[in-house]
C-alpha cells in the first residue's frame, strides 16, 4: 500500500515530506525508543511514534522507512519537517494513541495484501 | 579508501550526519544492501553515543575489498565499566537525552549484533575508542 492510499484511508494529516507521498509501505513498527527502530525496524516500514524531532527523520532516512506517523496529535519540530523535505519521507499526522493508529494501520494494511 | 569524519558532542541536530553521508559512499561503491544495514546500524550507534557522551570525536574509517574497519575516537568521560555498558538496557545518557528516545541501553547491543569484531577502549577522565569491523562478501 502507498504512503497516499493509507492517508486516504485513514483520513490522516500530512505535515510534509509530500514528495515521499509515493513511497511504498511493508508493515508498520511502533516504538518511542530509537535504538530500537535503528535496530529492529525493517526497510518500507511506517514508523509510528510520539517522538517529533530531527533526529527521527534521521533513523527513517538511515533506515529507508517508507514515512512517519505521530499520534496523539504531536506536531513535528520544524527542523524534522525541514529534513523530511530533504530526504523526501512524508510525516502524518493522527489524534489517536499508538495503540489504536497501530491497529487500524495493521487492519489496512492486512485488507490490502 | 580512508574516510574522516568529526563529530560533536552535544549536538544532536547533526547527529547521524556522518552516518548518512558514509551510507551514500558505501551505495557507490556497490557493497552488498544487507551489509551496507549493518554497517550503518553499528555506526550510527557509535556515532550518538559521541554526541550523548563524550566532548568531541572522530571516525576513521577504512574500506578494504574485504571488510570494513571503523574506529570512534572521543575526547570525553570515558567508560568506567565497559562490561557494565555492554548490557542491555544499562545507561548512563541524560534525562534530557532520554527523553528524546535515546538512551534506552540498546546502542552497544546493536552495534555488537551487527558487526564482526568489536573492540572497546576507554579511560576515564581521557575518553573512549569503539573499533568494529564489518567482513564484506
Amino acid at each position: 500500500m502507498l504512503v497516499s492510499e493509507l492517508k486516504e484511508k485513514l483520513n490522516l494529516k500530512v505535515f510534509g515530506g509530500n514528495s515521499g507521498l509515493n513511497r511504498e509501505i511493508t508493515g508498520g513498527y511502533t516504538s518511542d525508543l530509537l535504538s530500537d527502530v535503528m535496530g529492529f525496524a525493517d526497510q518500507g516500514k511506517l514508523w509510528i511514534t510520539l517522538q517529533t524531532h530531527r533526529n527521527v527523520m534521521a533513523i527513517a532516512s538511515l533506515k529507508d522507512l517508507s514515512a512517519i506517523l505521530l499520534v496523539k496529535g504531536q506536531q513535528p519540530d520544524a527542523d524534522m519537517l525541514e529534513l523530511a523535505e530533504e530526504e523526501g519521507i512524508a510525516v502524518l499526522g493522527s489524534d489517536e494513541n499508538s495503540f489504536e493508529v497501530s491497529g487500524k494501520v495493521f487492519n489496512s494494511l492486512m485488507q490490502k495484501s | 579508501m580512508h574516510f574522516e569524519y568529526q563529530v560533536d558532542g552535544g549536538n544532536f541536530s547533526n547527529a547521524g550526519v556522518a552516518s548518512s553521508q558514509f551510507k551514500k559512499i558505501l551505495k557507490q561503491l556497490n557493497v552488498d544492501p544487507g551489509l551496507i544495514k549493518r554497517i550503518v546500524v553499528a555506526l550510527y550507534e557509535a556515532e550518538v553515543n559521541i554526541v550523548a557522551h563524550a566532548y568531541r570525536g572522530i571516525i576513521k574509517i577504512d574500506v578494504n575489498i574485504d571488510k570494513v574497519r571503523i574506529a570512534l575516537i572521543d575526547e570525553g568521560p570515558g567508560i568506567p565499566d565497559i562490561s557494565k555498558a555492554m548490557e542491555a538496557g544499562f545507561s548512563t545518557a541524560s534525562p534530557k537525552v532520554r527523553e528524546m528516545g535515546f538512551g534506552a541501553g540498546m546502542g552497544l547491543q546493536n552495534i555488537r549484533n551487527n558487526v564482526d569484531q568489536l573492540d572497546i577502549e576507554s579511560v576515564v577522565g581521557k575518553g573512549t575508542k569503539v573499533e568494529f569491523e564489518v567482513n564484506l562478501g
